[in-house]
């Protein structure tokens, strides 16, 4: 990397970031493992929640490096990307807050899906091309396997939208639930803004026109209609304030690991 | 300085010839050379290194496959072995080799077609890309060998792998999608 400052504090604070949403996310689609309406989804929702914790292994795997090198540990103390999943508590988690949102219905799982991908392949892309090798690894390793995530909530959200008046009412209803959420994955603050400098990340706002791009074009042909702009919801991406379903879901998540510290098999 | 490479070392072209019957775990009928996973294979000193670049970010079968060629190369007398993980260049479909695909296509699994990766362009927009567009599909059915096929899921039994139908012989079958 070039010189300047040091950018350890913020690249971790992003590494956080990414990780935890795609390990939140994924734990939340993981849920539907042997219980989705028809064969062929659940294997889809098991394969993308895969992808997802793989994803997961390689941002906070860099994240517990980058941590190791800015508390000066040497090798055998250094933190892993499992001691980062399962031994931090709500309020260190960074993932947004769409990612810890319920799955409700199937129609809302691949609603949130929707949303979530459509930001994810954009940032990706743009990450992709970082000055920080290790980072444009491995969003160019991500960004082919969201491709494929993209591609199958995109096609559901329009099939199940523009689809019975019953499922249309549900992605309606998802759509109006969710959308409030969508705001806080475009906020910037003092870490995005010197990883933008550096030119290690996008500034997060730069990538709302491509986003909203993509949503009309989708949502418009699933006959949806998106809901008028209100606040965005956030606390998530900067830890300040998780909604109470984070808790939940690292009770179970996380279980094992304080139950039986160090267990392996 | 590490110690030189012993005299009786295999070269690296037998070594090559050993990875290459090693069977993927999940597709027995290619190799591990054939799934194009095994992107270096060199000697460092007395240490041979073997460089791997996993398929899927989520894999299960990455770990069994590091065992894997551990085992093997051991069971020829290597006992100094080191096995990197690289991850840039992502790993595509397009380095199957041409024997992985017509055992492919043999065993069942319709082969990736080449070079239709859906994210060549990564600094593309994305706006142009519609549902079920740029995954590349099956040439032929893997059975019958008709044309007339319909897919029925993105996702398959393995990451890997989507699920098409085909409507001459009605028959389901697996497709290495492209990647």
């Amino acid at each position: 990397m070039a010189d300047g400052p040091d950018q350890s504090p913020a690249l971790l604070e992003f590494l956080l970031r990414m990780g935890d949403n795609t390990l939140i996310l994924g734990h939340r689609v993981s849920e539907w493992c042997g219980k989705a309406p028809v064969l062929e989804e659940d294997i889809a929702l098991a394969n993308i929640a895969l992808d997802l914790i793989g994803q997961t292994r390689m941002w906070l795997g860099l994240a517990a490096e980058v941590q190791g090198e800015i508390l000066g540990e040497v090798q055998g103390d250094r933190k892993s990307a499992d001691d980062l999943a399962f031994l931090r508590d709500a309020w260190q988690f960074r993932n947004v807050l769409l990612c810890e949102i319920p799955n409700g219905d199937f129609g809302q799982t691949l609603m949130r899906q929707f949303l979530f991908d459509a930001w994810h392949d954009c940032q990706l892309r743009q990450l992709a091309g970082s000055a920080d090798d290790r980072v444009a690894a491995i969003a160019a390793k991500a960004a082919k396997e969201v491709t494929y995530h993209l591609d199958r909530s995109s096609g559901t959200v329009i099939g199940l939208g523009d689809g019975s008046p019953e499922s249309h009412a549900r992605m309606q209803t998802a759509l109006d639930h969710l959308y409030p959420y969508v705001g806080e994955l475009f906020l910037s603050d003092p870490v995005d803004d010197a990883l933008s400098a550096a030119g290690i990340a996008p500034d997060p706002g730069a990538l709302r026109p491509a986003y909203d791009a993509t949503l009309t074009r989708v949502l418009g042909e699933a006959t949806l209609v998106i809901p008028q702009a209100s606040r965005a919801r956030g606390g998530g991406r900067d830890g300040r304030m998780h909604t109470e379903h984070l808790g939940h879901l690292l009770t179970s998540m996380q279980w094992l690991q304080r139950a039986y510290p160090g267990a392996t098999w | 300085m590490p110690p030189p490479r012993p005299k009786s070392a295999p070269d690296i072209a037998r070594i090559w010839e050993w990875l290459d019957a090693v069977p993927d775990p999940e597709i027995p009928v290619i190799s591990l050379v054939d799934l194009g996973i095994i992107r270096d294979v060199a000697w460092q000193g007395d240490r041979l290194v073997v460089t791997v670049t996993p398929t899927y970010s989520g894999c299960p079968a990455t770990a069994v496959i590091r065992l894997d060629i551990e085992t093997a190369l051991r069971a020829q007398g290597i006992d100094k072995i080191e096995i990197q993980t690289r991850i840039a260049p992502p790993w595509t479909t397009d380095w199957l080799t041409e024997k992985g695909r017509v055992r492919l296509e043999e065993y069942g699994i319709a082969p990736p077609s080449p070079a239709c990766g859906p994210t060549g362009d990564l600094t593309g927009s994305p706006a142009g890309r519609g549902a079920g567009r740029g995954a590349g599909e099956p040439a032929r059915c893997p059975r019958c060998g008709g044309m007339e096929l319909t897919r029925v899921s993105q996702f398959g039994s393995t990451p890997c792998k989507a699920h098409w139908r085909c409507q001459s012989c009605l028959e389901p079958f697996d497709y290495f999608k492209c990647i």
